[in-house]
Parts: C-alpha cells; structure tokens; sequence
C-alpha cells in the first residue's frame, strides 16, 4: 500500500501508460458499439459517438508512441476490442439517456486519469528514459480534449432535457 | 484512491488482521507511515464520522466508513484483477499497491467492464493475502488475454 501519488519508475510509467492506452481501447469500442445499437436515430448523438471514438484512437495512438519511447510493449487494440465484445451485453446501455450518461462516464473517466497521471508525474523527481516535459505536453494535451469531451456530452445532455 | 480510502481501507484490513480494532502500529505498518502521521489522520476521520477511536484500543469503522472501506476495497480488487488478467502482471499485488494512489475510482468502473469480478466482491478480499480470495485460487491459463 502507498500512500504517495508520485511514479518513481520507468516501469510505473510504462504501466500506467498501458492502463490509459487499454481506457482508450475501452472507450473507443463502446462509443463504436453505441453508435451501432442507436443506428440512424439522432444524428447529433451519432456524431457525437463518432468523434469520440475517432479521438480515443487517436489518443491511444499517442500514448502507444511514449510508450515505445520508454521501450514498453504496447496492447493490442484487437484483444481489448474482443474483452469489451464479450461483456458489452452486461453493460449496454438500454436507451438514448444510458448511452448519453455512459459516453460521460467515458470523458469523465478519461480526463481523471490523465489529471492524475500528470499531477503524480509532476510530483515525481524521477529521471525518465523518455523526456519528462515531452510526456507531460503529450498528456496535457491529451487532458484537455477529454475536458472538452466531458463538455461536449453535457452540452447535449442539457440540450436534450 | 484518495489517501482517506487507502486509510479507510487500512482499518478494514486492520480490524480483521488485529482480532476487532484496527491498532495505530498496525495502520503505520499497513501504509508504511509513522504512528504519528496515522494517529493524526485517523482524527480527521472520526471527524467525518467515518471511523470510532478509542485512545490505547485502536479505530473502527463506522456505517458509513465501512461502506468506504468497502468501496475502495472493489477498487483496489479491480485494479490487481486488471493486471493479472488483462496484462498479464505476475506481480500484480506489489504492482497494484504502487499504482493504487493514481488510480481512481472512476478509472476503476471503466476497467471494470471487462473483466470477470465475483458478485460477493468485496467480501471475498483475503486481508491476509492482500489480494481477493477467487484470484489467488485462479489458475495462469484461466487468464482472459496475456499482453505483457
């Protein structure tokens, strides 16, 4: 147990980037699902669903390069994608307000893991294999979109009520 | 996990591991703190109502901590399920204590979507073992997709 929010080692960065890239796997694959199950029912939603997933790529695609970086095997998107298939059907959300509130737990999920990733980088006096202000621009960047994401989703929420 | 669920979810491991009440020398054990920094959080906590303090007995928790407790205990099973798992992390214990204060509860539920957790979780957490009981059991090949 450890009650510091730092990483002290290129292996818990490496580890921690694993985790964000398989969330984003996670992600993309629901909104990719959701957008499947609503068809052509709300285009906004549609494209809404669209977007997200395309960025979620893209963000994988991001961490996937730091992670070469730091020498780290990368997941492979197609063993995530078959996990989120096999337990799709326990969590689908069953109407338009569920897959609206779910692409939120997505967002939200996505911009606190990158929020905290960067504080406990920040935190940290570890000397990485990769550059450490490369990384956290990288993951600023990357936070910001998810902010953006999570307002997105609000905004459509409100719209809709 | 914020540090008051990791305190919160020491107290619950403490009170079983120490026969009813969870020790301040067990907790500064547990968290790897002095007894000083324990003692002083363990006052922030009874403050919130969420752990009893008896001076020389020890902490428990109350209601609304052990509901905490409880819910930090998922988290942490879902973050050594994850690892051992989907990435395949033989170490995934020690790993899941290094990287449990960056991973948040929200994390946590996403992560929880694909994997295979028990319906009695987390009653079946192994406070001994530091790890949930089925997982232990669980043999290699059981595993849903190595990637490591």
């Amino acid at each position: 147990m450890s009650l510091r929010q730092r990483v002290s080692s290129d292996h818990e960065l490496a580890r921690l980037l694993q985790i964000g890239i398989v969330l984003e796997e996670v992600n993309e694959a629901r909104a990719r699902r959701h957008r499947d199950s609503i068809g052509e029912t709300d285009e906004t939603l549609s494209t809404l669903l669209a977007e997200a997933s395309e960025e979620s790529a893209e963000h994988r695609q991001r961490l996937e390069t730091l992670l070469e970086e730091l020498e780290a095997t990368p997941i492979p998107p197609d063993e995530i994608d078959a996990l989120v298939g096999d337990h799709y059907a326990a969590s689908r959300p069953e109407d338009f307000d569920d897959v609206l509130y779910d692409q939120l737990c997505s967002e939200e999920s996505a911009y606190k893991f990158y929020d905290d990733l960067i504080d406990a980088i920040e935190d940290s006096e570890t000397v990485f294999s990769a550059d450490r202000e490369r990384i956290l621009e990288r993951l600023r960047s990357i936070r910001e979109q998810e902010e953006r994401g999570v307002e997105a989703v609000l905004e459509l929420m409100e719209s809709e009520s | 996990m914020n540090t008051a669920d990791q305190y919160l979810k020491a107290v619950y491991v403490a009170e079983r591991v120490d026969g009813g009440r969870a020790s301040t020398s067990t907790l500064a054990d547990l968290l790897d703190v002095s007894p000083a920094s324990a003692t002083e959080m363990i006052g922030k906590l009874e403050e919130q109502g969420l752990v009893n303090h008896e001076k020389y007995k020890g902490a428990t928790l109350t209601e609304s901590g052990t509901e905490r407790a409880e819910e930090a205990i998922e988290t942490y099973c879902i973050l050594q399920r994850f690892l051992r798992n989907v990435l395949g992390v033989e170490e995934y214990r020690s790993e899941a204590r290094a990287l449990e204060s960056v991973i948040d509860e929200t994390v946590a539920e996403r992560l929880d979507t694909i994997i295979d957790r028990p319906e009695e979780c987390p009653a079946c957490f192994d406070v001994h073992n530091d790890a949930c009981s089925r997982l232990s059991e669980q043999e290699p090949e059981e595993v849903e997709a190595g990637a490591e």
